[in-house]
């Protein structure tokens, strides 16, 4: 218990200012700061596999993300009869012809030794088959581009529940960091980071633009939730009698009928979107806790043991015997699958998917931010960072805000320099983010609950 | 005359715009590879670098601009870029005082090195934000054209027209004066030979007496130069926008590479070989076609290979065949 506590003093100190968020400003600003910030957790734990466990830097995290995301509109929204209709059948037979072409490549590959006459004859092979597939494909995109395209224009989806696409985000991820771990992992520390960032600006590139798939910048909303919505539970006995009892001594105080109902629809309108977000974070809780004891059966595993040693001395690893590139290929699978899973959730928590909205900074640098200011190689300390560092993100603004008139108190309100500084409020998260991780990296270089091995 | 104006298509909306972004790539790449090649580091913080050199250029042009210091025909930036550079040097050495110096002298994994210039790319996005705020910016006066597409027209009597922005003209000769002066310095003078010798073997330039907190000043100080002048003229050529900096890192990073990382000639040409094929496979050569084919063979389409929204993903699929088939890049890197 006591080598313990100042694990249990840091989620302390956490869970208390979020409560303190709750009390000063509002329970849903509280929630929905506490949801993204298990959603973070879950990023940072598929990171921390990666960095703390086997020491493989994966800067890739926004793809990974993006694809869970894309697992959650392919899997929940409704299919679109007409699109598939107008083009399904190109698309499916594009489909044959690059899976005949991965094939064709792998027995060319396969059958012959590695040669120059080889590699052409790959290149060939991939030219040929792209240009064919454009010829299929294009008809099929234009037609299904061109049905109802201010409100669907794509094929949709499977219409299934959506928290299946959980799974399958994970799967989608694990599948891109299969190959991209085949091509890349080869490469040395640095370069390998570079690798994984700018493919994960391709797999963007691709979500964003290719229409027939994603909707592409044109976003899709309204996707189906796992837990009740707003308006429906406004209108539900068994809620406004719920709310009505939390409330009880506050409606007590008013006489007047009225004013009772009016003050009573008010907690049921703020009632029942703290509800929602509630059920949220008991779905994400159920991820964050069920992710920890794998992780945590992982890393005093055996496994766990050896991707230490791998992590460690490379060499010497390999020399007792273990496969250190197949291992780091799976790790780096799992690692990303994690994150894929974490990417459906935040799609699932906001309703939409806005392909738009994937940017480095924010799910790549951040959640190195979070690995590394929480602790790498530990899961807790990686959930740590993941809550500390949303929780400055987001609080950041306002502390600033009064940071700036702290400093500017002898200004008058008008000048020019105090409002060109309240108006930059926004960015002082970014000082404050880097100045963290300068200041973490230089003076705890493990991070606030740093990596504790116990041999048992 | 078909052949002519096919010709001066493709100078028009290839070859001049290639090269002038194939300069500024050039000027960002040389910039990463010298970190890499002394300070042994991927400087996650290039863009972000330039972008703080940019906006001093644009505060010092503004300054210039309003006591009405112009350069008559020519952009007041160019004035105003010397003493951007001055300003950005002390920032850089400043950062490396007080952030990179400390795991220099620990001998810290580059990865780590790399984690922390993230910490630098946040401090100065953020610095450069609240300065001068996220929006888009332009500071270029003076002449914009040095030959219209109109005037082109009429001078020659072809139906294509060529227009050279004068932007352009400015980017290819400052780039080619400095990227040469750099080589000079680099082969020919003491200092210079010094720094490759540095990046070459450590222990070997350290034993013969080579200081290194030289070397590494004077590497943050060229490093200034090329971040303040590369980034300015990019703005100049097309605007300062902050987040448009911090994207110009990913196909920096990619020539970088491309011509091997470490080796300043090939990050130079690794510039154009991203900038080239990044326009190459995006343009729609319809036009090109009409000129040349008889018009029985017409084609239909736009001829495109690629549509422009792929133009980043050109540029990074090319680095991952680099990486696969040539990992030290095309010019053999890690030799300075």
């Amino acid at each position: 218990m006591r080598k313990n506590l100042n694990v249990i003093a840091a989620y302390g100190i956490m869970m208390g200012l979020i409560i303190l968020v709750g009390i000063f400003q509002s329970w849903n600003i509280a929630l929905s700061i506490f949801n993204l910030c298990l959603i973070s957790a879950v990023m940072t734990m598929g990171a921390n596999i990666q960095w703390g466990y086997a020491g493989l830097i994966n800067f890739g995290i926004m793809g990974y993300t993006a694809l869970g995301g894309l697992a959650a509109v392919l899997i929940s929204v409704n299919p679109v009869q007409e699109a598939w209709n107008a083009g399904g059948s190109n698309i499916l037979f594009s489909l044959f012809l690059i899976i005949g072409m991965v094939l064709a490549v792998r027995y060319v590959l396969k059958k012959y030794e590695k040669s120059k006459i080889r590699t052409y004859i790959i290149a060939t092979i991939i030219i040929l088959g792209i240009i064919i597939i454009r010829f299929v494909s294009e008809p099929g995109i234009e037609a299904i581009e061109e049905v109802d395209p201010a409100k669907t224009g794509f094929l949709g989806g499977l219409g299934l529940p959506i928290i299946f696409s959980w799974i399958v985000g994970a799967l989608f991820a694990g599948g891109l960091a299969f190959v991209i771990g085949k091509v890349a992992l080869g490469l040395r520390a640095d370069y390998l980071a570079i690798a994984t960032l700018l493919i994960s600006e391709i797999v963007i590139a691709i979500i964003k633009h290719e229409d027939w798939l994603t909707r592409g910048v044109k976003n899709v909303i309204g996707l189906k939730r796992p837990a009740p919505y707003e308006v429906n539970l406004q209108q539900t006995d068994w809620f406004i009698n719920l709310v009505e009892k939390f409330n009880f001594s506050k409606l007590n105080l008013i006489s007047d009928f009225t004013e009772r109902q009016a003050a009573l629809n008010q907690f049921v309108i703020e009632g029942s979107s703290v509800f929602v977000k509630l059920c949220y974070s008991g779905l994400f809780l159920i991820v964050v806790i069920i992710l920890l004891i794998l992780t945590q059966k992982a890393l005093y595993s055996p496994w766990g043991r050896m991707m230490r040693a791998i992590r460690d001395n490379e060499e010497a690893a390999n020399a007792m015997g273990k496969n250190v590139v197949k291992q780091h290929l799976l790790i780096f699978v799992l690692g990303s699958a994690i994150v894929g899973i974490a990417g459906a959730m935040l799609v699932t928590q906001d309703g939409l998917f806005t392909p738009g909205s994937y940017r480095p900074m924010r799910y790549t640098f951040l959640i190195w931010v979070m690995v590394i200011v929480g602790g790498s190689g530990n899961n807790f300390g990686a959930i740590l960072g993941g809550f500390v560092v949303w929780f400055l993100w987001i609080e950041a603004a306002p502390i600033g805000l009064y940071l700036v008139n702290l400093t500017t108190a002898g200004l008058d309100d008008t000048h020019a320099l105090k409002v060109h500084l309240i108006e930059s409020v926004p960015y002082f998260r970014f000082l404050m983010m880097g100045i963290g991780l300068l200041l973490i990296m230089r003076y705890r270089p493990k991070g606030i609950l740093p990596e504790k091995i116990e041999i048992k | 005359m078909d052949f002519l104006n096919a010709t001066i298509l493709l100078l028009n909306y290839i070859f001049v715009p290639a090269l002038a972004y194939g300069s500024q790539l050039a000027l960002g790449a040389i910039f990463v590879t010298l970190i890499y090649g002394i300070l042994r580091f991927a400087n996650f913080a290039t863009g972000d670098m330039m972008s703080f050199g940019t906006m001093f250029t644009i505060l010092f042009t503004w300054y210039f601009q309003s006591v009405g210091i112009s350069l008559g025909v020519l952009p007041t930036a160019l004035l105003a870029i010397p003493f951007a550079i001055i300003f950005m040097i002390g920032y850089m050495l400043l950062i490396d005082k007080f952030v990179f110096k400390y795991y220099r002298v620990n001998k810290s994994p580059p990865v780590q090195l790399a984690m922390v210039s993230i910490g630098v790319m946040f401090v100065t996005q953020a610095v450069v934000r609240i300065i001068i705020g996220p929006s888009d910016r332009r500071f270029f006066d003076g002449e914009k054209f040095l030959i219209k597409a109109g005037e082109f027209k009429e001078m020659t009597g072809l139906n294509e027209g060529l227009a050279i922005k004068s932007t352009q003209v400015i980017t290819i000769l400052v780039t080619l004066i400095l990227v040469s002066t750099l080589f000079w310095f680099l082969n020919k003078t003491k200092t210079g030979k010094s720094m490759r010798a540095y990046s070459d073997n450590e222990d070997l330039a350290l034993l013969s007496g080579i200081d290194p907190k030289k070397i590494v000043m004077i590497t943050w100080i060229i490093a200034g130069i090329l971040a303040t002048i590369g980034g300015a003229l990019y703005g100049l050529d097309k605007s300062f926008k902050p987040f448009t900096y911090f994207n110009n890192m990913l196909p920096i990073f990619a020539a970088a590479i491309v011509g091997g990382i470490g080796n300043p000639f090939g990050a130079f040409l690794g510039g154009y070989v991203i900038a080239f094929s990044e326009i190459l496979l995006t343009y729609a050569y319809r036009k090109f076609f009409m000129y040349v084919l008889p018009e029985s063979m017409e084609p239909g389409g736009l001829v495109q290979l690629l549509s422009t929204d792929y133009k980043f993903a050109v540029s990074f699929s090319i680095l991952v065949i680099v990486l696969l088939y040539r990992p030290s890049g095309i010019f053999k890197g890690k030799v300075l």
